[in-house]
This record gives structure tokens, C-alpha cells and sequence, in this order.
């Protein structure tokens, strides 16, 4: 189930013929690196090596997610016996070189073109969203640059497309490293960016120069988390969320979804997979937001809703013998894969699960259930979502999600976002006592929780519908499915179900199949599978948007990082496993709600009214 | 027909008599390693000016391991001043073709494809026609001339960026994608078109190779000086009384050049293109070789009516609006050298700047991506140099 290369030919690796098959010499190559004489792997990168052996290279185009581009030139090299100067980022070792990494004429060609970058950089850094967190700031400093050797433009040559509820382009601060390009069509075949024009016109443009709120952009904020500059942000409510907190008719809510918890730290300084939930509660309310619920109650919901969906379409498909049930059920609670399949398969949306996500759901719930059960009119709720998501900000702005009556939930905002709030208000997060989440949702289970990574959507509905149908607890050590986790980009397992209880023994035998993927080139992928055919017998598909899940999702900390993405997902299996409720059903509050508001139970009536949704065929035809 | 596309001298390589078709049936009766070894000593090297020996590139080509190769001619002659290739093309295309046919046998390819300039569309219709005939003929599809050797020629036009003479960014186009340069290494002869080894050649280097597998290398060796073998094809054009297109020997000097063309009162020649270097008078005694003035064929001659500070202008508006705008050296780099050009135009300069501009330049040509933009400071640097008394003094 591996897929194809997906990068452009031009930045594949170069094709080097495995030496120790061929000459069984060996695949190690002298090379000399400052003077130092070291032994590489043949074919690898001089920057890899200088980063293997802790000499520094500053790079801007460079990222360890992308494919390599070698257009920023900041991290050349002298390689001897070459005129020119090398990219050490694209430069492959195929043979015994002598490199120095900080000559004469390195540092100069690095300042220069330090220089040339400053001089077309629109703004200044104390009044941009990524100060101190730039790598163009870094680079400036590290290059010593102390003025504008060759002037620095005073006007702005372009406008601020600020159309998207998601992602705000400001190409004045643009400086063409091509890492937004390269994410969106080779890291999450989207292609919704690509430079335009040529030479000193080159841009970064849409398709026809649109704004983003018009093309085909999923929100997946991926742009946003690999931008070196200030180029890109997220769309900014924080400022509407103060004054909803400061107006005193307001009951404000807050939810906080997994992610965010395990990231958040980072903003601070902690080191990446720093769990920091209960310090978060507390800065939370300190803030003054009336309530803090934890969003794993509706991702426990979710399970329940999409659970039962699951096992409503096997029972069509095995004993009704429906042939227009659509399995694999795909799951739903990723707002920028739903909207990925809308532009680029809208003709297979029946596959889709109709569950809202957990985000969406808990808006419902709290402007319906929540407002009747603490005496509050609807009207003055505002409902804040803490996501690590660019494009929950999208999907709370979907006009069809009012099912409460009102707009379910009123603001997405993500984790870097709250931790500026958090900052305004002056509070030192890591220092902050711990306190828990509100009633009456208080606290999730683990499988909620675990949602925040790939494979978790599966490992927790796994966990209930195994149980459910078998009534025993799923046959993996600890209730661990460990072949749902990890950074694979496409993950594959199957469960035997055997026996199974009375009213579920259609599913007797049945193994059922499940493929997990993150990332939207991995999304596309098994689409391209289904289409072919190849996923007969398959029943359930977990697709997250991001690489990694939510813990890499678009809203959160910058830099972001395979390592980064790992460490986090590890902050939350390792919350979880010590959680005292680990399945979504056993969740005492799921069960007051089923017993008490939705009566008719998961997937019933007033179920598909607050917590299904429906989906829009957009395809890719832009007016 | 405008004067300068005639050909105003015809020497004795590159317009020597030949039969067409005769060096396919010959080549096709050698080894592959013949073949490599008589281009090897012929000593043909790159004609588009970078002088790559051309031995080499096929041998790389040959070497790698794959599934398909490809010959790519780089007809796309963009190069300010140069328009020789159209004069190959327009009047001995069989030479060009044939050339490619060699080139696919000796390395194992079994596709060639022409790039042709976007400005030499009104040439398609007259190529494709050629290359039917050659189908017909025999001489290009399947059992070539009764042999077990397949090849076919397309031609795909480009969409009129000089970038897309440099072959990477050639190779790009070709696959459908913006014209802009890859990295290199890897070099196409090892990933190229489509990840496929690819040889890409000009068409004058390309043209050369029929005469040289008919004649030999000594034959080839006879011409030219000791490193730079054979001819070279230029196009002359600017302040001259016979502007077109010349063959002549390696080694030839500059003063030769303006008697050949009737050139009077020269100030300056700009050899190579915009990308070249400009030489004034004093360096006219220099000759045309791969290890003096390597040229890829344009010629501009400059009277001493000219302003120099306007030619180097000129230039630099050429890069700046032909940058790929790709790496930051060449993007940027090209625009502030053309700010410095015009502080100078209207007097409004330090020389610690200018001086600042050329280190820039300096740089520019060891830290830019490719070619064109290891090139783009050229003019800014030698015509400053060169010219400084007219310009400074002026200003």
C-alpha cells in the first residue's frame, strides 16, 4: 500500500547506484568537512552531513518535510575544485569532496544574499505576527547583518488577501522560498499555490490571482506551519473573543480540543510533547471565560455517532444486502479533508460518515443541551473553539452549522492564537496551578482524547464497536492498537469479529478492515485506491488532513517537525494510557446525555438534527 | 528574410560538402564505442557556450542505466544577438536531424525531441514536413536503414523564456512545468527528461557531429587551434556594414572579425550575448577559443557613437525581465545592479556603491542557481570596467 513518489522529477534524489552491491566497496565516502576528515553515507546531502556533525547551515527553502528546492541559496557551501559556490541542502555526496562551510567567500555570498532578501521584505518585525519566531530575523542575525546594504522597500506592493476564514496571505513579506508551493502540491496534493510571473514579478499566486476564499484551498494551514516569514497566518478572532469576554451579557465557552494540550507548551518555551492540559483549564478561566470543556466529551460522542453509522451500514450491506451502502465508511471530523473530498471527489461524498466533528457537535450541544441545562438563553452563549486546526475556522463559518438555531460555534481558534491571549493577559502558563475541566462534561475518556493523532479516530471507535458487538474489550494488550499509530502515512490492520452478541451475530466472522491516513497526498491516494477498486472489503477509513493528525495540524506551534509531530502524539498516548475511562461508551456523561437529551439514542432523530451534517459537491470548477 | 540571416561565409567545416543521410548509414554500421571514441577525438565541445565536451556527456548519457533515454536539441537560441541556429535550422536541417540520429544510436536512445524558440514557430510546419520525409526515407522510426535501431524525432516549441536555454530549465518546460532550473548534480544525462538520462545539445554542436563521423576526427582536428577544434558558427550584428552569419575557425581574432564584416570605428564587441563580456579595443588582438574567448556565437559590435552606459543598460533590463526569479541572487541581484545603472545615468551615485554593486556581482556569479544568472553581472562588471573612463568621466 506504499505510494509513488510524489515529488517533482527535479527534486527526486539523485539516482545512486547502491555501491555495496555493485563494487561491494562500500557505500561510505571520505570527505574533508572544515578540515575535519569525516566517513558519509554516499548520496547523502552536505547539509545533512553538517547537521550529523553539528556544523551550522542557515537555510529559508529548506524543510525537512518538503522536497528540496535549492532556490533560497542561503546555505551554500565551497566545495573545492567547483567555481561556483554549492546549495548544501541539494548537493548530493558522490564522491570524496573538501567542504568549507564559513570561507571568505561563503560568508560574503550568504550576506549578500541576506541583503538582497531584507531589501524586498515589506515591514517591520515588532509589528508581525512571527516575531521572534522568524527565520528570516534569524538569518539576518546570523548572517550579522546590521543595515539595508542595498536599500529596503518603504511601500507595500501588494494587497492583503484576507478573504479566507482560514489562511491570510500577505505577499509583502513574501520571500519566495517556495515552501507554501511545495506543501500544498507535493506535501498535500492540493496545488492551490504556485509562483507566477517571472523574475523580479514573481509572486505567489491562485489559481487567476483569486482570493483564497475562492479557490479550491482545503485551510489546512500546512502553508502557515512551514512559512519562514509572517507571509502567512491564520485569520485572527482573538481580538472578538476579548470583547465577548469583557461584555458582561456574554456567557463565554470555551472548548479545548486534544492537541493543543500536548503543543501549547512549546509557545513557552517547553520542549515539544509537554502535556499542559491542566495549567491550560486554569489559564482559561483566569482569562475570564465562564466555562472550559473539554472537547473529547464530543469525540466520545463522535465515536458513538459514527460508530453506529458504521455498524447501521454493515448491517444494510450484509444482511439487507443494500448495494447502495457505501463502505468504507470515511471518517468525518477532519474539516480539511472534508472539504479536500469535496473539491476533489465530490462523487464519492456518500462515503462519507455524516457525523459532524467533535467541534461542530459540542457547538450544538452546548447552545442546545448545555444552555436548557444551566438556564441560559442560546443568544448569549458564545462558543470558542480551541482547535490546532486552521480549518475549523472554516468549518465553523459553514452556513449550515446552526443547528442549535444559532451559529453552533461561534470562533476556531488555534493553538498559537491562545497562546498570544494567554501572553495579553500576562499569565505564565507553564507556571499555573492545574485544575480541571467544568461540569457537567468534566472529564472525557482516553479515547477522546487520542483523536489529537493519527490512527486515534480508529483506535477509539475501534475500542467501542469491538465492545459493543463482541461485548468484550478489543484483543490488544493495554486496549493499545499500536498498528493505528505512528508516522506511516498509510496504515492498514483488520480485527476478526467472533463471537459476536445475538443482535450483531451478522458480523459473525466478519473481519473488518480499516486503513488509517494523515496527510492529504495520503487522503488522495486511497481515494485513488477506492476509485480502482482496491478497497473491496475494506469497512472504515481514518483520514486526517494534516501529517501526523491534529498534533501536526495547522494551528499549531511553529516549527513543526516529523520529531516535533512524534514527540506530541507521545505527550498524548502517554496522558491516555493513564486515564481511569479509556472507552468512548463507558464515558459516564456520554451515557447521562443518551439517558436524558438525545433519548432516542445515537443515530436517531434529534441525533441527526444537532450532530450529522451533509456535505457540498464543490468539485475543482472555479467561476 | 531580413540581410543578417544569410549566411555570409561559408568555411570549410561546418558547410563542407555532404551527402544527406550518408553519415546515419555509415554510423549505423559502427560499434556505439567507434562512435564515442571519434567524437572524443575530434575534440568537439558544446556549441551553446559552456564548451562541454561532447564525448563526455554522450558517454555519461550511454552509461547510465534506464529504461528509455532521450536526445534533446536546444534550438531554443535565445541568446541577444545569436541567430545562427535559425540559419542550421532553416537551410541544413538534415545536418541537425542527423546529428540527433548518431547521438540516439550512440547513447540508446530511442526518442529525440527538438525545443524550439517560441519565436521560431514559422519554422514548425517546414521541421515537421522534414521529419516526415526523413520517416519516409527510412531514416528515422523503426529498423532504421534495415538495422535493429529505432529512433523518432518530435519537435515541442517553448513559450519564449531565454531562461529555457539553460537545459535543465529546458528539460522543465519540456515536461510541462514552469521553465526554471533544476539543481545539478543530479545532471540530466543522468535524470533528465522525465527522470530519464538525457543528452541535451545545441544544434550546432549537433550539426557537426555528421561531417565528423563522414570525415574523421583528424579530418575535424585539422581545423581550429590545439584546445578549441574545428569551427565556430557566429552571428555578427550591431555597428558593421555585412551583419549575418559567419563560419570561422577557432582562434580567429576579433580584428579579424571587423574586417570580415566592415566594421568601422569600433569602441567595443560584446562577445557571447548579453551574458558574455564586452572588449574594448585594446583587447581586440584576442581570438575566439574555448580557452580565450569561449562564445556561444553572438557578436555586437559597438561604434564609438555609442554610450556604453545605454548598452550595459540595456543588458541589465534583459536579465531583470529575464530572471526566472527563482534564487534570490539572480531575482534581486539583477534589479540592483540595474538601480546602480541608472544612480549612474542620472549622476546620482557613490563609487563606494557601484564598487559595492560589483562585489555583488561577484558573488552573484558563484551563488546564483544556474547559467543565467552566473552570467547576468557579466556586462555590469566589464563594461565598468572596461569603460570606466566614458562612463565615470561622463558622469
Amino acid at each position: 500500500m506504499e505510494k509513488e513518489l510524489r515529488s517533482p522529477v527535479a527534486q527526486r534524489p539523485m539516482n545512486v547506484e547502491d555501491p555495496v552491491s555493485k563494487t561491494g566497496i562500500g557505500a561510505q565516502i571520505s570527505v574533508e568537512l572544515n578540515g575535519v576528515k569525516l566517513k558519509v553515507d554516499m548520496g547523502k546531502s552536505i547539509l545533512d552531513v553538517c547537521r550529523d556533525n553539528n556544523v551550522y547551515i542557515p537555510t529559508l527553502c529548506y524543510h525537512e518535510d518538503l522536497c528540496i528546492a535549492g532556490n533560497c541559496r542561503m546555505c551554500m557551501v565551497e566545495v573545492e575544485g567547483m567555481r561556483t559556490l554549492q546549495a548544501a541542502c541539494a548537493f548530493p555526496i558522490t564522491s570524496p569532496i573538501k567542504i568549507k562551510t564559513f570561507s571568505d567567500k561563503v560568508r560574503k555570498a550568504r550576506k549578500h544574499t541576506a541583503d538582497l532578501l531584507l531589501s524586498e521584505h515589506y515591514g517591520e518585525c515588532y509589528s508581525c505576527v512571527r516575531n521572534n519566531n522568524c527565520e528570516l530575523q534569524t538569518i539576518a542575525r546570523e548572517c550579522g547583518v546590521d543595515s539595508y546594504e542595498f536599500g529596503h522597500v518603504c511601500e507595500p506592493r501588494f494587497e492583503i488577501d484576507s478573504s479566507s476564514h482560514a489562511v491570510i496571505r500577505d505577499m509583502d513579506k513574501c520571500i519566495l522560498c517556495r515552501r507554501c508551493v511545495r506543501t500544498c502540491i507535493d506535501l498535500q496534493e492540493v496545488g492551490v499555490l504556485e509562483a507566477i510571473n517571472r523574475g523580479y514579478d514573481t509572486k505567489i499566486s491562485t489559481f487567476m490571482d483569486k482570493p483564497l476564499a475562492d479557490v479550491i484551498c482545503i485551510n489546512c494551514g500546512q502553508c502557515i506551519n512551514r512559512c519562514p516569514t509572517g507571509a502567512l497566518h491564520a485569520n485572527d478572532p482573538s481580538d472578538e473573543i476579548w470583547k465577548a469576554i469583557e461584555d458582561p451579557t456574554k456567557h463565554v465557552v470555551m472548548q479545548t480540543a486534544p492537541s493543543p494540550r500536548a503543543a501549547i507548551g512549546e509557545e513557552f518555551g517547553l520542549p515539544a510533547g509537554t502535556s499542559m492540559t491542566g495549567q491550560l483549564n486554569t489559564a482559561i478561566k483566569r482569562m475570564g471565560f465562564d466555562m472550559v470543556f473539554d472537547t473529547n466529551f464530543t469525540a466520545d460522542l463522535t465515536i458513538m455517532e459514527e460508530g453506529t453509522e458504521l455498524l447501521n451500514r454493515l448491517k444494510k450491506a450484509l444482511v439487507d444486502k443494500d448495494e447502495n451502502v457505501k463502505l468504507p465508511q470515511f471518517t468525518s471530523c477532519s474539516p480539511g479533508w472534508v472539504k479536500f473530498i469535496e473539491h476533489f471527489y465530490p462523487e464519492k461524498l456518500d462515503y462519507l460518515s455524516t457525523a459532524k466533528s467533535p467541534q461542530q457537535m459540542f457547538g450544538a450541544v452546548i447552545k442546545t443541551f448545555y444552555a436548557k441545562e444551566a438556564g441560559i438563553d442560546p443568544k448569549d452563549i458564545v462558543t470558542v473553539a480551541l482547535m490546532p486546526c486552521a480549518a475549523k475556522k472554516f468549518e465553523c463559518n459553514r452556513p449550515e452549522m446552526n443547528s442549535s438555531g444559532y451559529k453552533d460555534v461561534d470562533y476556531g481558534l488555534t493553538t498559537r492564537e491562545m497562546a498570544k491571549m494567554i501572553r495579553e493577559a500576562g499569565l505564565k502558563l507553564p507556571d499555573l496551578p492545574k485544575t480541571n475541566f467544568d461540569e457537567p462534561f468534566g472529564d472525557a475518556s482516553g479515547a477522546g482524547l487520542i483523536f489529537g493523532a493519527t490512527g486515534g479516530v480508529m483506535e477509539a471507535a475501534l475500542r467501542t464497536v469491538y465492545e459493543l458487538v463482541t461485548g468484550r474489550p478489543v484483543p490488544f494488550e493495554g486496549l493499545n492498537i499500536d498498528v493505528c499509530r505512528g508516522m506511516k502515512g498509510i496504515k492498514e490492520a483488520k480485527v476478526k469479529l467472533e463471537n459476536c452478541k445475538d443482535e450483531f451475530s451478522y458480523l459473525e466472522g466478519v473481519e473488518l478492515k480499516f486503513i488509517v491516513a494523515h496527510g492529504t497526498a495520503n487522503a488522495n491516494h486511497v481515494m485513488k485506491m477506492l476509485i480502482k477498486g482496491e478497497l473491496e472489503g475494506y469497512h472504515f477509513v481514518e483520514i486526517m488532513a494534516c501529517p501526523g493528525g491534529c498534533i501536526g495540524g495547522g494551528g499549531q506551534p511553529i516549527p513543526t517537525s516529523e520529531l516535533i509531530r512524534k514527540l506530541r502524539a507521545k505527550a498524548i498516548y502517554a496522558e491516555e494510557s493513564t486515564m481511569p475511562v479509556r472507552k468512548s461508551h463507558e464515558n459516564p456523561r456520554i451515557k447521562f446525555i443518551y439517558n436524558n437529551f438525545l433519548t432516542d439514542g445515537p443515530g436517531g432523530k434529534l441525533s441527526h438534527e444537532l450532530l450529522h451534517t451533509e456535505y457540498v459537491k464543490r468539485g475543482k470548477y472555479i467561476e | 528574410m531580413n540581410n543578417s540571416d544569410k549566411i555570409k561565409r561559408s568555411g570549410p567545416v561546418l558547410f563542407s560538402e555532404y551527402e544527406k543521410g550518408s553519415s546515419v548509414k555509415k554510423a549505423l554500421e559502427m560499434e556505439r564505442e567507434e562512435i564515442l571514441f571519434e567524437i572524443k577525438d575530434s575534440g568537439l565541445k558544446g556549441r551553446g557556450g559552456a564548451g562541454f565536451p561532447v564525448s563526455t556527456k554522450w558517454m555519461l548519457t550511454a552509461a547510465a542505466n534506464a529504461e528509455q533515454k532521450f536526445i534533446v536539441c536546444n534550438a531554443d537560441e535565445g541568446e541577444p544577438g545569436t541567430f545562427k541556429d535559425r540559419v542550421l535550422l532553416m537551410e541544413y536541417p538534415w545536418l541537425v536531424f542527423e546529428g540527433m540520429i548518431i547521438a540516439g544510436y550512440t547513447v540508446g536512445a530511442k526518442n529525440g525531441i527538438v525545443y524550439l524558440r517560441a519565436e521560431y514557430s514559422y519554422l514548425l510546419e517546414f521541421l515537421e514536413d522534414y521529419i516526415d520525409d526523413l520517416r519516409k526515407e527510412n531514416l528515422l522510426g523503426k529498423n532504421i536503414c534495415g538495422r535493429d535501431f529505432e529512433f523518432d524525432i518530435n519537435i515541442i516549441l517553448g513559450a519564449g523564456a531565454y531562461v529555457c536555454g539553460e537545459e535543465t530549465a529546458l528539460i522543465e518546460s519540456l515536461e510541462g512545468h514552469r521553465g526554471e532550473p533544476r539543481n545539478r548534480p543530479p545532471f540530466p544525462v543522468n535524470t533528465g527528461y522525465l527522470g530519464f538520462p538525457t543528452s541535451v545539445n545545441n544544434v550546432e554542436t549537433l550539426s557537426s557531429v555528421p561531417h565528423i563521423i563522414m570525415k574523421g576526427s583528424d579530418w575535424y582536428n585539422k581545423f581550429g587551434t590545439e584546445k578549441s577544434s574545428g569551427s565556430k558558427l557566429i552571428s555578427v550584428s550591431g555597428d558593421c556594414n555585412y551583419p549575418g552569419v559567419y563560419e570561422v575557425s577557432w582562434g580567429t581574432t576579433l580584428n579579424e572579425i571587423i574586417e570580415l564584416t566592415g566594421a568601422e570605428n569600433t569602441k567595443a564587441m560584446q562577445i557571447g550575448g548579453a551574458s558574455g563580456v564586452c572588449l574594448p579595443a585594446s583587447e581586440f588582438h584576442r581570438t575566439l577559443a574555448y580557452e580565450d574567448i569561449a562564445t556561444g556565437g553572438s557578436i555586437m559590435i559597438f561604434n564609438k557613437d555609442r554610450s556604453m552606459l545605454e548598452v550595459l543598460k540595456n543588458f541589465m533590463e534583459f536579465f531583470v525581465e529575464e530572471s526566472c526569479g527563482q534564487c534570490t541572487p539572480c531575482r534581486i541581484g539583477n534589479v540592483k545592479l540595474l538601480e546602480g545603472v541608472e544612480m549612474i545615468e542620472k549622476k546620482d551615485y557613490t563609487p563606494e556603491y557601484i564598487d559595492k554593486l560589483k562585489d555583488l556581482g561577484k558573488t552573484m556569479q558563484i551563488a546564483s542557481k544556474c547559467g543565467l544568472g552566473q552570467t547576468s553581472p557579466n556586462p555590469f562588471i566589464s563594461i565598468l570596467e572596461n569603460f570606466k573612463d566614458e562612463i565615470f568621466s561622463k558622469n
